[in-house]
């Protein structure tokens, strides 16, 4: 799962009161359901900034690198968050308690804790080694060779700590998890701990004593950094390998036409974020299937279409009526399909790629791609418009879009099924206008508090203007295998003999 | 016919069958079809009353056939073949048996329910001792 917060550029750039502001915001601790947070009928709004360019490009990649681990991938829809410092998450949660501090105001002071003590945990060894020549550098002994390897040893692990470290917390902000805020939490305690303890041992033995032993001291600096490499061990156990066994098994309609997915999800807690987590995955399930099925851009005219639908279906009460006309229906696509198959085909007959010779030798009447592009669009535009508008596509392809991808097929040498491929069989929509989708309110609506944790058999609907998607959970069992061993000379036959002569 | 105990002498109320062969081509056939044997599997004889039961049945008869003219039934036990036994015997045993191309003419003796029947009912209306 997501392990990073999203710690939002937009409650910075935008402005918005603490009260609106719900999205990319660091988790609320389980005990600590606010009451603003929280409406009436236990539903929080999830509110999208409408002009930010909600998907960066990078987030985008990245989500269709990785597409079946969903929830690792989902992206800040707030969009363009700076970097999230590791040690800023860790102790954000200590800094929740003090909830009265500004917004700004504790970001920066979790930022300043975070740096404060990211460098005490790197300068810690370094201290270790460097104080003692210091404080008393006649008494100290001088370093043999093994004393000198031990440098290198500690300049090389703080450095893989130091890469460590910056792989596992340095990274884009996604949602977080209120879970993994205490794992880092605990985290954060346990190194200042052991941090702290190392200090106090170091003060009391060797720095009031004067320890002249300078390879003890040195091997004392190399066990603080070999123990903070296996607390950084313990992170990624924590916060990335538990998150991944997945725990939950949800399963995602959608209101309009009943497409279901199924996603698998790790351990979550705070619905809210768990929320978003879903609202990701639900924007994505919702826009990788058909655009023919969706109200898209024609909103309204699509929604007027089907509440006629509606109301002509209503009148025709027969089922013979509704049974004739999906035959219909799907004749006419069959038969436009055909149609768009055969006059693509031939169009992309019409056109040939010129090696370099002949280019040299016959200059006059080449086209560059999106000439050659132009030239046979007419002769499938027709074939092409009659099936999108039967598919109820033609709102997601504009035809500049089509002209572009038909250059590009050209210019890859694609046959006329690859071309096509993106309008007979389609795709995530994703694709096409981003902003429509993401730029709009969501609500989430449960029966059960909105801060409490995933169950199973729990059900909420995310609920946006046109359309809601109503998700239900289910624990994914527990599984118990027992072995049993079977000697494969054990498989012996014999015929059962039923037999019948006539004579 | 009760469950047979083993090592028991078998008794049942038998009838005399006489099937004359009938010629059709190289085969003299008798026109009915046997079943059972004590190398097949008695669970699933529909005509056997004991299902241990692993003897002969006559388990088709074809209409018109010699076996028909002869008043031979369905569900016959065939009890012995011109003196041979046919109550142990394999499946193979029996066939040869009655299809031994020197006979013209096959003597069974069988025995069914309903003879059984008869004969109790019979004896019950007769004089008692």
């Amino acid at each position: 799962m997501d392990t990073e917060s999203t710690y939002s550029g937009y409650s910075y750039y935008s402005g918005r009161s603490r009260g609106s502001h719900r999205h990319g915001e660091r988790s609320r601790d389980r005990h600590k359901s606010r009451s603003k947070d929280s409406r009436s009928e236990k539903s929080v709004t999830i509110n999208t900034p409408p002009a930010e360019p909600l998907l960066g490009d990078s987030a985008v990649r990245g989500e269709q690198v990785q597409d079946d681990n969903w929830g690792e991938t989902t992206t800040a829809v707030t969009g363009t968050s700076e970097h999230s410092l590791s040690q800023e998450d860790i102790v954000r949660i200590t800094k929740d308690l003090e909830d009265s501090v500004g917004l700004d105001c504790r970001r920066y002071f979790t930022l300043t804790l975070a740096v404060i003590m990211g460098l005490l945990v790197f300068l810690t060894p370094l201290a270790f080694l460097v104080l003692p020549h210091l404080l008393w550098p006649e008494k100290l002994q001088s370093c043999g060779t093994a004393c000198e390897g031990l440098f290198i040893s500690v300049a090389f692990k703080l450095l893989i700590l130091l890469l460590a470290v910056w792989a596992l917390f340095f990274r884009p902000p996604r949602a977080g998890l209120p879970r993994v805020f205490v794992f880092r939490a605990l985290l954060a305690v346990l190194v200042l701990l052991f941090v702290v303890s190392y200090w106090l041992f170091y003060g009391v033995r060797i720095l009031d004593s004067q320890d002249e032993n300078y390879q003890g001291i040195v091997q004392y600096a190399v066990s603080l950094v070999d123990a903070l490499l296996f607390i950084h061990y313990l992170a990624i156990v924590l916060l990335e390998l538990r998150q991944l066994q997945p725990c939950f098994s949800v399963c995602v309609t959608r209101s309009t036409d009943g497409e279901s997915r199924h996603y698998n999800l790790g351990h979550l807690r705070v619905m809210k974020e768990h929320a978003r987590e879903v609202f990701r995955a639900k924007l994505k399930a919702y826009l990788l299937d058909s655009p023919g099925n969706n109200a898209a851009a024609g909103l309204a005219h699509s929604q007027s279409r089907a509440m006629i639908a509606a109301a002509a279906r209503r009148r025709d009460t027969s089922h013979n009526e509704l049974y004739y006309e999906d035959a219909e229906h799907e004749r006419r696509v069959r038969k436009r399909r055909a149609r768009l198959v055969v006059a693509v085909e031939e169009a992309f007959t019409h056109i040939k790629r010129m090696q370099e010779e002949e280019q040299k030798k016959a200059p006059g009447d080449v086209m560059d791609p999106r000439e050659a592009a132009q030239a046979i669009f007419p002769s499938m535009a027709r074939a092409l418009q009659k099936y999108l508008r039967t598919t109820k596509q033609q709102h997601c392809h504009s035809m500049e879009s089509i002209q572009q991808h038909l250059a590009f097929c050209i210019t890859n040498n694609m046959t006329p099924k690859a071309f096509l491929e993106s309008y007979l069989t389609p795709g995530p929509t994703l694709q096409y206008s981003r902003d429509h989708w993401l730029a709009r309110q969501w609500t989430l609506i449960s029966e059960a508090s909105v801060t409490s944790g995933l169950k199973d058999g729990s059900v909420f609907v995310l609920k946006c203007v046109d359309f809601s998607l109503v998700v239900t959970s289910k624990k994914i069992p527990y599984i118990q295998m027992s072995e049993e061993y079977i000697d494969p000379k054990s498989h012996k036959f014999v015929l059962r003999l039923q037999s019948e002569t006539s004579v | 016919m009760s469950h047979h105990i083993p090592g028991q002498p078998v008794t049942a109320v038998v009838q005399r069958v006489e099937i004359q062969k009938l010629r059709q081509g190289d085969n003299l056939i008798l026109g009915f079809s046997i079943g059972g044997g004590i190398d097949q599997e008695p669970e699933h004889n529909p005509f056997s009353e004991d299902k241990t039961d692993k003897g002969i049945y006559v388990t088709r008869i074809t209409p018109g056939g010699p076996a028909e003219k002869a008043d031979l039934r369905i569900g016959d036990k065939i009890m012995q073949v011109n003196g041979w036994d046919m109550t142990v015997v394999t499946h193979d045993q029996a066939r040869k048996r009655l299809t031994n191309k020197k006979e013209g003419v096959v003597r069974l003796l069988v025995t069914r329910k309903s003879l059984e029947e008869a004969v109790k009912h019979s004896m019950g209306n007769g004089p008692k001792q």
